[in-house]
């Protein structure tokens, strides 16, 4: 019987089998015992993880698989002066301290690899296929479009691989999401933005609890690293732990040369590894839905969770009209709070603010597809657009590709690599009743800033939105 | 963790049902960046009121909480179990647990320790007329003692052996330390780091 891609690097990495100790019958049996290849941390989630290191005087077992970085605190602006948060600021001197006693290389602000910490790890080749990776952030389901199996944890957690380098795991199920067209192409206008909020809206934001997704099929074949990287980042806002994808050439070719790939006679023995990382021909998948790409077009949320989401063509939907008693309910609760009338258009929301960034949506391509729309055009009057690159190597990049001229001179602001408006823990947020049409992954309530109203949207979609000033997709500018 | 086999402390009669852990620690609280030092926002919005059971100096320095039905529901918040420890806290009893709380203070070796509803009045009762009594919790023999009463709890068998034994999940999987090593002799050279 054939295995899955999840389950061949589940296997490749369980130091001790659960429930094969003589005594598991009386207590239980234990979960599985797995080994953690690379930790990734950040200031928000790791001070209390080392605290309980050192109260149990416990030392970092290695230092050298873990890797940190400042990104949900960080200011975008003026990052040269101090931080004017203490809250913010408290965090980033206790990481530098951390990193400093317990010997973790650290990429502080101002560095050229600090940004969103899942940016920089597949920029540094860090990622790489069939590894397990964690991080104290549930958006660690990015790193999967490597064919790793990584996946966001808690504090207690954190000090557990901090301390032992693995984690204890009960099994997982696996769903495979395939996405096909006829010819494996995306139609016009259509990213891998507007694949993941399609298939979050048909299997809703609990559909994938309990699942590690994998997702095939043609389309995902020929799409890019970074698309696939903006897939599996939303893994997890449809309940799944993690998602991969199979490596193909496309992921090595992204991986060769990088600074942490393997070169010469250890590339080869990687690659005898990697080339056998694919679901078999004879294993099944728990569950599986497929995705019709041929039929896809633009998509935008319009309530207050990522399963909220309509193609851009469709109206706000009547809450009143919805079969389920629960979805009812909280289609109310969500129009109500994001300021919306059933069957007004999509294309006609006026939003205050486009954001361009997070680790879903903040990598070179993202900003070169904004860029292209945005060229020769202006922002509308009224609206105010943040480009934040996920990281300051993005950001050099951008810039060397004369990116952040276009912005600017499009009236849009240029800033500095981090989080920022993706969760508002910074000083980019959005005031009550703002509304914004953003590339991030959570339209919560008050995610961007108390009061403040959110459309996930693409790249592309979030560009001429605000050069139109009201939702809208680039064919609309013609 | 710290192993938990008995424990003799004063016992402090918490007569409300519902804490939930917004009440045990309320957000404002949450903000700090170490484990420790969370005993201020322990029921900080209770302990602003003069007549706060913790404000009376026969219970000020309590170890072992006896509470109503239904204690730490609400937010996963793991700050509950951590300023119930920082405060002094070895045990909580009461008849009904939030499931996320109870999981949480098994992590962080505070003995969760369920007793019947009839068995807290009676403890209340003890302890409200003799303030500042010492209770006994021997999770040995599954029971409170304080001064004539004794009464059983129960408490799942994995936490239990898990206590006695003063295994946190960390110390658990360092039982199979020789075999992480042994995983570890065994990894792939191209396998990256993060140093070099
Ligand atoms: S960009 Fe947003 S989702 Fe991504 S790690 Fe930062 S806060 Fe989390």
């Amino acid at each position: 019987m054939g295995r899955t891609l999840a389950a061949k690097v589940w296997d490749a990495h369980v130091v001790h089998r659960g429930g094969s100790d003589p005594d598991d019958d009386l207590r239980g049996a234990a979960p599985d015992l797995l080994y953690i290849d690379l930790h990734l941390v950040h200031e928000v989630t790791s001070p209390q993880a080392f605290d309980g290191l050192r109260l149990a005087a416990r030392r970092l077992r290695r230092p050298d698989l873990t890797i940190a970085t400042e990104d949900h605190n960080v200011p975008t602006t003026d990052i040269e002066l101090p931080i004017a948060d203490a809250v913010s600021r408290t965090q980033m001197e206790t990481l530098r301290r951390n990193c400093a006693e317990f010997g973790v290389r650290l990429h502080p602000m101002g560095d050229l690899e600090q940004g969103i910490v899942h940016v920089m790890g597949p920029q540094l080749g860090l990622t790489q296929p069939g590894m397990t990776v964690v991080c104290g952030d549930s958006h660690t389901s990015t790193h999967g479009a490597f064919g790793a199996l990584a996946f966001g944890i808690g504090t207690s957690e954190v000090e557990h691989v901090l301390a032992t380098q693995t984690l204890p795991l009960r099994p997982f199920k696996t769903m495979a999401v395939i996405v096909q067209s006829r010819d494996g192409t995306l139609p016009t206008g259509v990213t891998s933005k507007d694949i993941i909020l399609a298939v979050i809206a048909r299997i809703g934001t609990g559909g994938a609890a309990g699942y590690i997704l994998e997702y095939r099929g043609n389309v995902i074949e020929q799409l890019s690293m970074e698309a696939r990287m903006t897939i599996c980042n939303m893994s997890i806002e449809a309940g799944a732990r993690a998602g991969m994808i199979a490596p193909d050439a496309t992921t090595f070719a992204y991986l060769a040369g990088r600074p942490h790939a393997p070169a010469g006679a250890q590339w080869d023995a990687a690659m005898r590894y990697w080339s056998g990382l694919h679901t078999d021909a004879d294993a099944t998948f728990d569950v599986q839905v497929h995705v019709d790409a041929d039929a896809l077009t633009p998509f935008v949320t319009w309530g207050t969770n990522p399963g909220q989401g309509l193609p851009l063509s469709e109206r706000v939907p009547d809450p009143e009209q919805m079969s389920d008693e629960g979805e009812r309910c909280a289609a109310r609760k969500a129009l109500a709070y994001m300021g919306l009338q059933p069957g007004t258009p999509l294309r006609e929301i006026a939003v205050d603010t486009v954001f361009l960034g997070s680790c879903t949506n903040g990598r070179i391509e993202d900003l070169r597809a904004a860029a292209a729309v945005l060229a020769g055009r202006q922002v509308r009057e009224g609206v105010r657009m943040l480009v934040v690159p996920g990281s300051m190597r993005v950001r050099a990049q951008a810039e060397a590709e004369g990116l952040h001229e276009v912005f600017t001179a499009a009236g849009a602001q240029w800033r500095s690599a981090g989080c920022s408006m993706c969760l508002g823990m910074n000083s980019d947020q959005l005031a009550a009743g703002e509304r914004c049409a953003s590339t991030s992954n959570r339209n919560f309530e008050g995610r961007q800033g108390t009061g403040g109203r959110t459309h996930l949207v693409s790249p592309l979609v979030a560009a001429a939105t605000a050069i139109r000033g009201t939702l809208s997709s680039p064919t609309d500018l013609n | 963790m710290k192993a938990f086999t008995r424990h003799t402390g004063v016992g402090v009669p918490l007569r409300c049902s519902d804490v939930d852990t917004d009440q045990i620690i309320p957000a404002a609280y949450l903000k700090g960046v170490s484990r420790t030092g969370f005993q201020d926002g322990l029921f900080a919005a209770w302990r602003a009121r003069e007549d706060f059971v913790l404000n009376h100096d026969a219970y000020r320095n309590g170890s072992v909480l006896v509470a109503g039905p239904d204690f730490g529901t609400g937010s996963s918040r793991e700050h509950a179990v951590w300023a119930l420890l920082d405060y002094g806290f070895r045990a909580v009893i009461s008849p009904r647990f939030g499931d996320i709380f109870r999981g949480n203070a098994g992590k962080q070796g505070l003995l969760a320790a369920q007793c019947e509803r009839a068995d807290v009045e009676a403890l209340w009762d003890v302890l409200e007329t003799g303030p500042g009594s010492e209770v006994t919790v021997d999770l040995v023999e599954q029971t409170v003692r304080a001064k004539d009463l004794t009464v059983d709890f129960t408490i799942d068998g994995y936490t239990r052996w898990r206590l006695l034994e003063g295994l946190d999940d960390i110390a658990l999987s360092l039982r199979h330390a020789r075999q992480i090593d042994a995983f570890e002799a065994q990894r792939p050279s191209w396998l990256p780091t993060t140093t070099t």
